[in-house]
C-alpha cells in the first residue's frame, strides 16, 4: 500500500472501516492498541497512519520460535494464534511496535494488523484502502505503486522530502510512505538502517552448525591427547615402580 | 560435616520455606488472573525481570559444563571435586530456569511447541532445544549419583559407556546456549542501549559466563568447606581464581575495545543513568575483582575469594539485569520496575533453588570425593570412578566414616 501523508487529512476512516471488519469496538483510537489495528498520530499538522507494515523480511517472523507468524506470498503477515506460545519475542523485536498482547487474558494472543488477507484473498480492497475518501492510502501491486511513488516525488520535488519510506527500509516493507516533512520528524527511527533486521541475527546463527561440528572435533581431540598424556604418565610411573598399570578405563 | 552445618541452616529453613510459599501464592495468582494484572510487563516492556533472572540462573550454572570440560576433557583431574558439586548446580539451576520460562510464557500450555513447530531463524527457538538438550544431558550426567545411592547399577554401565560423547555434546550445547542468551538482543539495535548492544553480545556473554560460573562454584566449595574438611586445597582454590582473573581481564578488553570500536565511549563521559549503571557493573563485576584476584594473598586468602567471587557474581548479576532491563529503558521512555508478584516468584524459586541444593548435598553423595582425601582420590578420579565407593557405607552417606 502506498501512504501519501501529504493527502491523508485525518478523517480516520481508515480506522473506523478497520474496526467494522475486524469486529472490533468502534471508538476513536489515537495508537495503536488490541482494538486498534491502525491508528493515526498527529504531528502538528501532519497525519501519520500506523499498521504493521507487513515488511518484506520480517523481524517478527524471524523471531517466533514457533513459526506463528509466517509471511505469505501475497504479503500479509499472517498471525496462528494456535501455535503461539506468547513469548512476546516479536513485541520486543519489530521495529514498528506494531505487535500488542492481550495482557489481561489468561490464554493472551497477540493483536495486529492482518492485511485484510480474506478480503484480498476474495479480490477485494483492504478495508481501509476502500474507505479513504481521497485515496491517500492507495494498495496495488507493489512494484506499480513503487513506480507510482517515483513519478509523484519527480513531478512535484518540492512538495516531497525525496524519499520513499519502505522501499528499502529494514530491507523493504509492504507500506510505502510518502511525506513533505523529514521522516525522523514523524516518529520514523532513523536508527533502523536498510540491513534487514533478521540479518542480525543470522550471522550468530549461522555459526551454530560450525561451532558443533568444529568444536566436537576440537574437544574430542584435546580429549584424546591429554588422556593420551595421563595414560603415558601412569605407565611411566607404574614402570618406574616396576609393576604394571592398572588398564585405563575410559570415563 | 552436614551435622555442623545444620543448627545455621534451620535459620535459613524459615525464611527460604517463606520465600517459597510466597512464591508459590504469588504462582497461583499470576495462573489465575493472568500476567497484565500480576506483572508490571507492558507491550512497550514485554520482558522484564524474569528474563534477567533466566540469563543469570544459566550464567551461574554456567559450572556444569566449564567444569566438567576441565576435568573430563581436558583431563585436570585434580579439580574431580567439584564435578558432582558442579553439575548439581547446574542441574538445578536449568531446571529453575525452565520453571521461571514457563512461568514467564503467555500460554504455558505450549511450552512444547518449540519442539515441534521449528523455526530455524528463531533464536529463541535455538535456545529452547539447547535448553531441552542440555537438561537431558545434565540429568543423564547426574542420574548415575541417584542410581548409585539406591543401587541400581546397570544403567550407569551404560551412562558411562556414551559419557564421553555425552559431555563432549554438553559442553557444545552450552557454549551455543550461553551465547544465544545475548544474541537474543541482536535483533533489537534500536531499542537496546548502546553501551549494551553490540554485535559481540554472543562473545561477550559467553566470557562472562565462564568467569561466573567459576565464582560460583568456587564460592560454594568455600561455603562447603567449613568446619575443617577442605573440598579444594588453599593451592587448586588459587588456580581456579586466576582462571577468573583472566577471563575478566579477557571480558574487559573485549569489551573495551568494542565500544570503541563502535564510538560509544563518548556514553561514558557523562554520568547518566546508563552510564552510571555500567560503571557499577564494569567496576564491581570485572575491574575491581580482576585487580584483588591479582595478588596472590587473596588468591590464598578465604574472606578474600569469598569476597571476590561475590563481587565477580554481583557484577555479572547487574551486567546481565542491565542488558534485560536497564539497556532497554531507552526506547519506551518508561521506566519498568517489577511487581511484587514478580519479585516473590523470582525470591520463591530462589529459595527453591537453595532448598534442594541443601537436600540433595544432605542425602545424596555429592561431596564423596572429599572423605577420600589423599591418593585414593586421584586413582579413583584417574580410573573414572568405576565403582560407587561408598556402597559398603552406611546409609547416612554423607557422615564420615
Ligand atoms: S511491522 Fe512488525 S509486526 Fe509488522 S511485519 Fe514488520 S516486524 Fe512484523
Ligand atoms: S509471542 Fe507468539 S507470535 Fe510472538 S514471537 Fe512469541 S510465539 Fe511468536
Amino acid at each position: 500500500m502506498l501512504i501519501d501523508l501529504t493527502l491523508c487529512m485525518g478523517c480516520n476512516a481508515c480506522q473506523a472501516a478497520c474496526k467494522e471488519e475486524n469486529h472490533l469496538s468502534p471508538n476513536e483510537e489515537k495508537n495503536l492498541s488490541l482494538t486498534a489495528y491502525t491508528a493515526l498520530n498527529k504531528y502538528s499538522d501532519v497525519y501519520v497512519r500506523r499498521l504493521c507494515q507487513h515488511c518484506d523480511v520480517p523481524t517478527c517472523v524471524s523471531v517466533c520460535p514457533v513459526g506463528a507468524l509466517v509471511k505469505q506470498g501475497d504479503g500479509p503477515v499472517a498471525y496462528d494464534a494456535d501455535k503461539c506460545i506468547g513469548c512476546r519475542y516479536c513485541l520486543q523485536a519489530c521495529p514498528y511496535h506494531v505487535p500488542k498482547y492481550e495482557w489481561s487474558s489468561t490464554k493472551p494472543r497477540i493483536q495486529k494488523c492482518r492485511f485484510c488477507a480474506p478480503r484480498l484473498a476474495k479480490g477485494q480492497l483492504p478495508a481501509c484502502a476502500e474507505a479513504c475518501p481521497v485515496g491517500a492510502t492507495l494498495f496495488g501491486d507493489r512494484d506499480e505503486l513503487l513506480l507510482e511513488a517515483a513519478r509523484r516525488l519527480g513531478a512535484e520535488p518540492t512538495k516531497y522530502v525525496p524519499r520513499i519510506y519502505g522501499k528499502d527500509d529494514v530491507g523493504g516493507t509492504s507500506m510505502f510512505y510518502l511525506s513533505s516533512v523529514p521522516f525522523e520528524q514523524l516518529g520514523f527511527d532513523s536508527r533502523l538502517g536498510r540491513v534487514p533486521l533478521p540479518m542480525l541475527t543470522m550471522s550468530a546463527l549461522s555459526k551454530v552448525p560450525n561451532v558443533l561440528s568444529v568444536g566436537g572435533v576440537v574437544l574430542g581431540g584435546i580429549w584424546w591427547i591429554t588422556n593420551r598424556r595421563t595414560e603415558v604418565a601412569a605407565f611411566e610411573a607404574a614402570e618406574k615402580k616396576g609393576e604394571t598399570p592398572r588398564p585405563e578405563e575410559k570415563p | 560435616m552436614k551435622l555442623r552445618l545444620l543448627p545455621r541452616i534451620t535459620g535459613w529453613q524459615a525464611i527460604s520455606t517463606t520465600l517459597i510459599l510466597a512464591g508459590t501464592l504469588a504462582a497461583i495468582a499470576r495462573f489465575t488472573y493472568g500476567l497484565g494484572a500480576t506483572t508490571n510487563l507492558t507491550d512497550e516492556f514485554p520482558w522484564g525481570l524474569w528474563i534477567g533472572f533466566d540469563f543469570l540462573g544459566i550464567g551461574l550454572a554456567a559450572s556444569g559444563f566449564t567444569i566438567v570440560a576441565a576435568v573430563n576433557i581436558f583431563h585436570a583431574k585434580e579439580y574431580e571435586p567439584i564435578v558432582r558439586p558442579a553439575i548439581l548446580t547446574a542441574f538445578i539451576g536449568y531446571l529453575l530456569v525452565v520453571l521461571v520460562l514457563i512461568i514467564d510464557l503467555g500460554r504455558p500450555d505450549h511450552f512444547w511447541h518449540p519442539l515441534v513447530m521449528w523455526n530455524p531463524h528463531s533464536v529463541m527457538c535455538e535456545i529452547s532445544w539447547c535448553l531441552m538438550l542440555y537438561t537431558s544431558v545434565l540429568s543423564l550426567e547426574f542420574a548415575p549419583i541417584i542410581l548409585e545411592k539406591v543401587k541400581i547399577t546397570w544403567p550407569i554401565k551404560w551412562i558411562h559407556a556414551i559419557s564421553l560423547p555425552l559431555m563432549i555434546v554438553g559442553v557444545l550445547l552450552s557454549t551455543l546456549h550461553q551465547s544465544s542468551f545475548g544474541s537474543l538482543y541482536l535483533i533489537v539495535p534500536n531499542r537496546l542501549h548502546a553501551l549494551w548492544y553490540t554485535p559481540l553480545l554472543p562473545v561477550l556473554f559467553f566470557i562472562s559466563c565462564i568467569a561466573s560460573g567459576i565464582a560460583m562454584i568456587l564460592l560454594e566449595s568455600l561455603i562447603l568447606s567449613r568446619g575443617g574438611r577442605e573440598l579444594l586445597s588453599t593451592h587448586l582454590r588459587a588456580n581456579l581464581a586466576k582462571i577468573i582473573a583472566i577471563t575478566l581481564a579477557v571480558y574487559f578488553v573485549v569489551r573495551v575495545e568494542d565500544l570503541l570500536a563502535r564510538g560509544a565511549l563518548h556514553e561514558l563521559t557523562t554520568l547518566t543513568y546508563y552510564s552510571v549503571a555500567f560503571y557499577t557493573e564494569l567496576l564491581v563485576g570485572f575491574v575491581v575483582p580482576f585487580a584483588l584476584l591479582l595478588s596472590d594473598r587473596i588468591r590464598t586468602s578465604r574472606l578474600g575469594l569469598y569476597s571476590a567471587t561475590l563481587m565477580v557474581l554481583a557484577g555479572f548479576a547487574f551486567n546481565r539485569m542491565n542488558t534485560a532491563i536497564t539497556g532497554l529503558e531507552v526506547y519506551p521512555t518508561q521506566t519498568y520496575f517489577p511487581s511484587l508478584i514478580e519479585i516473590f516468584i523470582m525470591l520463591g524459586i530462589t529459595a527453591l533453588g537453595f532448598t534442594v541444593f541443601s537436600y540433595v548435598v544432605k542425602y545424596l553423595p555429592i561431596f564423596e570425593a572429599v572423605e577420600e582425601a589423599g591418593p585414593q582420590v586421584q586413582q579413583e578420579a584417574a580410573t573414572g570412578r568405576p565403582e560407587p565407593i561408598y556402597l559398603t557405607r552406611d546409609d547416612g552417606g554423607m557422615e564420615s566414616s
